[in-house]
């Protein structure tokens, strides 16, 4: 057996974690002999007593967040490949739809939110509205990647044997793009909460959301730094919560047969 | 050594093959010739009749448009004048008479997410077998092959040797008629080409399998052929023919024999003068 040490997986989450303590005791230690107030910075202890303290209301307000950035990732993918699957029908189709595609993806979530939100009476899907628009981008142009990323000798061979338009998607086109789309998967889902604070951000400026951004606008205002950060903290969480489940979906996927995710010697 | 007369045209012989009566040939092309879109001319016309249960192989320098003439015989590309005939028919009838073509490419163009059998199985599920039916055709393939052990593997876990062999198996599965392989082991080292020539070789006499066959090696094309046909480029174009005389077994003691070396030795020869520039254009 292999030392602990030398073991891949050990190092993979040892390694990181250990940066991570080594940081929290230097800010612990350094703020405590520094005396930094808590109202200007907090100190991890600070944070983790305002975790405690605040709980039910943050987890409240985080379930608000995470249901608003499930919705919106769930429409992104739904809709992204929806509109992949039309554009690789054909090339005119996609010249003439992509070009609106890419304005929808430059176009600031901030600056369009406050239109959703008076435009859409109720806030949750205006919220969800914002987050999908953010979020869909990748999908599609990942999945329409993939789509047409064909390897031309298969496609010569589903050709040759005559394959309809349909098997030819089902048993090529479809699985050839697995790789690529759930490469979108994990951009979209970081995308989609991103794209979810943004628009409570936009809403709460107005009062009208509950998310975990309206505990950090409320926290600002009255001034309880600690909660701040620890409503952050939450958001961070989910954020590297949601990118590990996308990593563990397309790993469950490709592992056997895809190189970015093998884990079979050859 | 040869049924044929060094130098002497394959044309003339063709042609009264074609009428001769006996079992239909395989493929016949007749007068076909490929002009493309660019204006090169890639095969002046040809006149060639494959017989049924031959093992043909194309040799020449490239841009002799070997490659072409297997295309055309595969009915990839159509020919811009003169017309082939498969079985005496056209390649529509080929479908609808039972008869079927199976092509292996250079590379093995395995789908990699599919296991060895979903590969094997792809054929007869683009054409709508049932999988009860297709099971066993699979399990028989992947067996004549060699790779029963492996048939629950990913390509990506396979040898490049290996990967050809699926790509063999694939091809055979249909029981195809004709077979047409465009350099199917030119990517292989020596060893494992060997190895996979000596079991095409005992796959083709086993089913009396029409083949066709494109390469650049000189010992593969005497080991596996029953008649080499040689070509020249500029404009592509038949240059000689050799029939290689020599039946089964063929193994490693034919391979080690006197006469193959000297039937290696000629097809040297024969290469060498159809690469030379004077032979450029001596047909047209």
């Amino acid at each position: 057996m292999k030392p602990l040490l030398e073991s891949d997986g050990f190092v993979r989450v040892a390694a990181p974690l250990a940066v991570g303590i080594v940081l929290f005791t230097l800010w612990e230690v350094g703020f405590r002999l520094a005396s930094v107030p808590v109202y200007l910075f907090p100190k991890p202890s600070d944070i983790f007593a305002s975790l405690l303290h605040n709980g039910p209301s943050l987890l409240r307000a985080l379930l608000v967040t995470l249901r608003v950035t499930l919705q919106a990732f769930v429409a992104a993918v739904i809709l992204g490949t929806l509109i992949a699957f039309l554009f690789v029908q054909s090339r005119a189709i996609e010249v003439s739809l992509f070009p609106y595609a890419v304005l929808l993806q430059v176009t600031p979530v901030v600056a369009i939110a406050p239109l959703v939100i008076i435009l859409v009476k109720n806030t949750q899907l205006s919220l969800t509205i914002c987050a999908t628009l953010v979020a869909l981008f990748p999908i599609i142009s990942n999945t329409t990647l993939g789509l047409r990323s064909v390897d031309p000798g298969l496609a010569n061979y589903f050709r040759m044997n005559r394959a309809s338009r349909f098997k030819t998607l089902v048993k090529l086109r479809i699985p050839g793009a697995l790789p690529y789309f759930f490469g979108g998967l994990r951009i979209s889902s970081g995308l989609a909460l991103i794209g979810a604070v943004v628009a409570e951000f936009v809403a709460g400026t107005g009062g009208r959301s509950s998310g975990l951004a309206y505990e950090i606008l409320d926290a600002g205002f009255t001034l309880d730094i600690p909660r701040m950060f620890a409503a952050l903290f939450l958001i961070t969480m989910t954020g590297v919560a949601l990118f590990a489940a996308m990593v563990a979906l397309s790993q469950l996927a490709l592992s056997n047969w895809h190189e970015s995710e093998s884990r079979v010697e050859t | 050594m040869n049924a044929l007369l060094p130098g002497e045209p394959l044309d003339e012989k063709a042609r009264p093959m074609t009428v001769a009566s006996g079992p239909p040939p395989a493929v016949e092309v007749l007068s076909a010739e490929k002009v493309f879109a660019n204006g090169t001319r890639g095969l002046a016309p040809i006149d060639l009749a494959i017989a049924d249960g031959e093992f043909l192989t194309l040799i020449g320098p490239s841009g002799c448009g070997k490659s072409t003439l297997l295309k055309l015989i595969a009915n990839l590309i159509e020919p811009s004048d003169g017309r082939l005939l498969w079985w005496r028919g056209d390649f529509a009838d080929v479908g609808q008479e039972g008869r079927r073509l199976a092509f292996v490419f250079q590379e093995p163009t395995l789908m990699p997410w599919a296991r060895v059998e979903g590969n094997v199985r792809l054929p007869l599920e683009l054409a709508d077998m049932p999988r009860a039916k297709a099971d066993p055709l699979v399990r028989d393939a992947i067996a004549r092959v060699g790779l029963s052990a492996f048939s629950r593997h990913f390509p990506r876990q396979l040898s490049g040797g290996m990967k050809m062999r699926v790509s063999i198996a694939r091809a055979l599965v249909t029981s195809p008629n004709l077979l047409l392989m465009d350099e199917p082991f030119g990517a292989l080292d020596e060893f494992t080409r060997n190895k996979l020539d000596d079991d095409l070789v005992r796959l083709w006499w086993e089913r009396k399998l029409t083949t066709v066959f494109v390469t650049h090696s000189i010992y593969e094309a005497v080991f596996l052929s029953t008649r080499i046909i040689v070509m020249a480029a500029n404009p592509g174009r038949i240059f000689r023919t050799m029939t290689i005389d020599q039946g089964q077994p063929r193994d490693q003691a034919f391979r080690d024999s006197p006469r193959f070396a000297a039937y290696c030795r000629e097809l040297s020869t024969w290469l060498a003068e159809a690469s030379l520039p004077s032979a450029a254009g001596a047909a047209s």
